[in-house]
């Protein structure tokens, strides 16, 4: 339950990271906030900024907000004891694991520039990610029949 | 279980804060750039030019960053204007700004590309504002834009900022689109050969300026070389 809880505090921080991003992508608010640097001005001009025809952030908006919302639903207290949950958390977490290696590779190697944003991102989703796969080692709740204490017999 | 979900919607509730103030401080166009200035004072700038001092045609063109014939003109038409006329000694361009009142962004745009002019990237801004010319069709504030087409050009961004910040050229800008005014130029690209205004009936071609410039060099009377224009390059002023 906690590493679900963790998920969801952390999917929720990544998604208006991402939101912030995807909404100057767009055009409002202006020159980003990002420090001395510029650096986030260079990777969001970039041509790799946008992927399949829409701006990268967009993607990070839909992935958080996937994250957050299943592990919001996991947390419902018909669905503690299930794991099948902690898989689903686990691979949408490794999906936006890998997209962030390739987005830091593309910082690093091909802009030299880097996003404070993107960092951050890039933090949030790695923490996601090991939590996820935490949650698939620890033992389930144990909500089974056997482990419930017996119903009261009526007869008595 | 309750607390928790307390929790989390104060969090969305904070965050959710902290990214509208965010948004809201990020700025947006500078007025000080993207207005007209109260006052107008000539410091006696005609333009930036391209091509020989001593060429025998002048050409002037009034543009605007907004308009998207100017900036079919500039990415289709002038390469070819460049290598035939400029680059062979033969005309020398000169860019003056129009900023019509119909487009929100124009005069915000000539000032972003004067400020790279003052770091000698005034070609480089102005190629990347007709290349990408995207920005005139959203609607949307393109301050950040700009900022990022200077620093992939190479201009400082603490200098351009400063400059865009201050209007520094917003006087400049409000000079030309009143010479423009007064040479009653209503539209833009007009073109102007050696003071006399060249009259199209649709946007002119390479062609079109390559007959014109022929023309006027052939009825041209012959002038005296001078040395020192005959050793320079095609330079960019």
């Amino acid at each position: 339950m906690r590493a679900r809880q963790a998920i969801a505090v952390l999917a929720l921080v990544g998604l208006f990271i991402a939101l912030y991003l995807w909404l100057h992508a767009l055009g409002y608010g202006g020159a980003i906030k990002c420090g001395a640097s510029g650096g986030c001005e260079t990777v969001q001009t970039s041509r790799w900024a946008v992927f399949l025809g829409l701006p990268v952030a967009f993607y990070g908006v839909v992935g958080y907000f996937a994250l957050l919302v299943v592990a919001v639903v996991a947390l419902r207290p018909a669905a503690l004891g299930d794991r099948a949950w902690n898989l689903v958390l686990c691979a949408l977490a490794s999906i936006g694991f890998l997209f962030t290696i390739y987005l830091t590779y593309v910082e690093l190697f091909l802009i030299h520039g880097i996003c404070r944003w993107c960092v951050g991102s890039a933090v949030v989703i790695t923490l996601i990610w090991i939590t996820s796969l935490l949650s698939l080692r620890s033992p389930a709740l144990r909500t089974d029949r056997e482990a419930l204490p017996p119903p009261p017999d009526p007869r008595a | 279980m309750n607390r928790f979900y307390v929790v989390l919607a104060v969090l969305a509730v904070v965050l959710a804060i902290a990214v509208l103030a965010l948004l809201r401080t990020g700025g947006g166009a500078p007025a000080a750039a993207a207005g007209p200035p109260p006052t107008v004072v000539d410091d006696g700038f005609r333009g930036y030019t391209l091509g020989q001092e001593g060429a025998p045609v002048e050409i002037t063109e009034y543009l605007d960053f907004e308009c998207p014939v100017c900036a079919t003109f500039a990415t289709v038409q002038m390469p070819t204007i460049k290598e035939q006329l400029i680059n062979t000694g033969r005309v020398r361009w000169r860019f003056r700004d129009d900023p019509l009142a119909i487009h929100q962004y124009s005069r915000f745009a000539a000032h972003a590309a004067q400020c790279a002019g003052a770091q000698g990237k005034y070609f480089e801004m102005a190629d990347q504002l007709f290349t990408h010319h995207q920005w005139a069709q959203t609607g949307r504030d393109p301050s950040s834009l700009f900022r990022g087409f200077a620093q992939a050009v190479g201009v400082d961004p603490n200098a351009y900022d400063a400059c865009m910040q201050s209007g520094r050229y917003a006087q400049r800008i409000e000079f030309s689109r009143q010479e423009a005014d007064k040479l009653q130029v209503n539209g833009t690209p007009t073109f102007f050969i050696n003071g006399k205004e060249l009259e199209f009936r649709r946007l002119p071609g390479s062609d079109d300026f390559k007959a014109i410039v022929d023309s006027v060099i052939a009825h041209s009377p012959p002038k005296p070389a001078s040395p020192a224009s005959a050793r320079r390059s095609p330079a960019r002023h």
